[in-house]
């Protein structure tokens, strides 16, 4: 079995290319829509590593991410942020927030999968 | 109106700009402080070789005393330096304002100018940045994009894969591709949409059309024989718009002198609203009619009647919206509107049904006419004027409607042969 990636993603069919896409190249994808229960989903099984919107329902992934960093148990997990808002601002804001990588959408597959496998690997 | 200041307090802000003690300046001159305070303090009045012996003492103009420019010219012109942060003479205002009171009101309304325009900068900024509708159809824009992209490819790709998976990922794009149409359709509806949010920042033009919207652009005082100057007085608006709208109500008088509101609703009540047909009834110029008929108001059983009109440039001059009817304010309109088009053959009538792009249908009946007001000096161009009245889904429209657009970025016609720049989005026409 695969190194397990946590989507937190509400776009149902950006989900479903994402994970076709990483479950092809060999790792296991868990899904989460709720930006709310976010925290909670990693705390019950922690993954390898997490893909992460911006814009979520309940919560925003800066959020997320912040509260990510503060715990013990997840502040070491990578983290590679996704949003439509590829503003020089967000960048800062996801960094200071200790993100390991930031992609704007639109992106391409293979930007995505070399990424995680980088990410990965570091 | 504009407050001059008072000589004596002329008198006192020039004695302690320059550090002098009402005593010294008091002595030199031959008077006393306590009759210098009653001066200063504007209690006495002063003129004549006093005046003179003042200014001389204090080293200015005698005339600086007596005929600088007015309190609130000061005010901007010191405005104008601190808004720049600028180094300039402060203690030499009012000399500057009394020796070159033309080029004091040109700073003082640079100035005006230049804060006016800070804060519609920063209006429509606020706007693109944080407007949440813009930012939802944007988000929506780029998601069903991503999706998409990354469907696309995985379809394209190297990957084999099952009926199954090629099904569920053609049903996928065929889903953003309907969304994406959705959420563009969504975000051009807002580039097209008035902006309220900038209300507070509009140009005099706008702050006008703003208050002739609440009415229709229907003047009901002119109308019961009141004066155009008791329009703009009833208005209350700020001066630069005040004089933008007494330019209208000077026009919608003397328009309404040749057309009388009874007999012109009579002639629509037997004839209908053909602007020609009423121009021939009535004996009436052809602009004068398109004018009055978009002051019609629904109040009084009237349809929606929209109006453009624009000056030899191109510019809008006035504009009045109605539901299916916009062009952009600030420029870079659809050449193609009548309002334009018959710039170049003054004088000729022109109607035109045109139909924009993405809309359910609809057409527009435009009424143009363009007019020459001729220059009553050697070598001076006439100055021209374009009216458009706009009335919506004509019942007996042609079938063959005219393309028009809003404006070309937001415009999907790619093969327009009036097209001057891409559009921002590509949607089929």
């Amino acid at each position: 079995m695969g190194k397990r990636v946590l989507l937190i993603e509400d776009e149902p069919n950006i989900i479903e290319a994402i994970s076709f896409i990483l479950s092809r190249d060999g790792w296991t994808v868990h899904t989460h829509e709720d930006g709310a229960t976010a925290l909670n989903k990693v705390l019950a099984h922690p993954p390898d590593m997490i893909i992460l919107d911006v814009m979520l329902p309940g919560r925003s992934g800066f959020d997320i991410l912040r509260d990510l960093r503060a715990e013990a148990a997840t502040s070491k997990i990578p983290v590679m942020m996704l949003t439509a808002r590829g503003q020089a601002k967000d960048r800062d804001l996801a960094q200071r927030l200790g993100v390991n990588h930031f992609m704007t959408k639109p992106f391409s597959n293979t930007e995505v999968r070399d990424n995680v496998r980088s990410l990965m690997e570091a | 109106m504009a407050q001059q200041r008072p000589a004596g307090a002329r008198i006192r802000q020039n004695r302690l700009d320059r550090g002098l003690r009402q005593a010294a300046v008091a002595e030199t001159v031959g008077i006393s402080p306590s009759y210098l305070n009653l001066i200063e303090h504007n209690r006495r009045r002063i003129g004549g070789r006093l005046l003179a012996d003042i200014a001389r003492v204090l080293g200015v103009d005698p005339a600086l005393l007596t005929d600088g420019a007015d309190d609130a010219t000061l005010d901007q012109m010191k405005s104008a330096a601190a808004l720049l942060s600028a180094e300039v003479e402060l203690s030499h205002t009012e000399e500057l304002a009394a020796r070159y009171p033309g080029w004091s009101a040109l700073i003082a309304a640079q100035s005006r100018r230049i804060e006016a325009l800070q804060a519609q900068v920063q209006a429509l900024s606020n706007r693109i940045s944080f407007d949440p509708q813009l930012a939802q159809s944007l988000h929506e824009v780029i998601s069903a994009v991503t999706a998409i992209r990354s469907t696309a490819s995985i379809l394209v790709g190297p990957e084999d894969l099952d009926s199954d998976w090629q099904r569920r990922f053609h049903q996928n794009i065929h889903d953003d591709s309907v969304r994406l149409a959705d959420s563009s359709g969504a975000l051009v509806a807002f580039l097209e949409a008035p902006d309220e949010a900038t209300a507070g920042a509009a140009t005099p033009v706008e702050q006008v059309e703003a208050y002739l919207g609440q009415t229709e652009f229907h003047l009901a005082a002119i109308e019961g024989g009141g004066s155009p100057q008791d329009v703009v007085a009833q208005a209350d608006l700020p001066q630069a718009a005040a004089s933008v709208l007494a330019r209208f109500a000077d026009q919608y008088a003397r328009d309404a002198a040749v057309l009388p509101l009874e007999s012109l609703e009579a002639t629509i009540k037997r004839d209908g609203y053909d602007p020609a047909r009423i121009a021939q009834r009535l004996d009436a110029p052809f602009a004068t009619v398109l004018r009055r008929l978009a002051t019609l108001p629904r109040t009084r059983g009237h349809p929606p009647i929209g109006l453009a009109i624009s000056d030899a440039a191109g510019a809008l001059l006035l504009l009045k919206t109605v539901p299916g009817f916009a062009m952009p304010r600030a420029g870079g309109a659809c050449p193609l509107w009548p309002v334009f088009s018959a710039i170049s053959r003054p004088e000729q009538p022109v109607r035109v049904d045109v139909a924009l792009p993405a809309q359910d249908g609809s057409k527009l009946r435009c009424y143009a006419i363009a007019t020459a007001r001729p220059a009553a000096r050697f070598d001076i161009p006439p100055v021209v004027q374009s009216v458009m009245l706009v009335m919506p889904d004509p019942p007996d429209a042609t079938d063959e409607a005219f393309p028009v657009g809003v404006s070309c970025r937001i415009c999907p016609r790619q093969d327009c042969a009036s097209r001057r720049e891409p559009a921002m989005i590509g949607l089929s026409a």
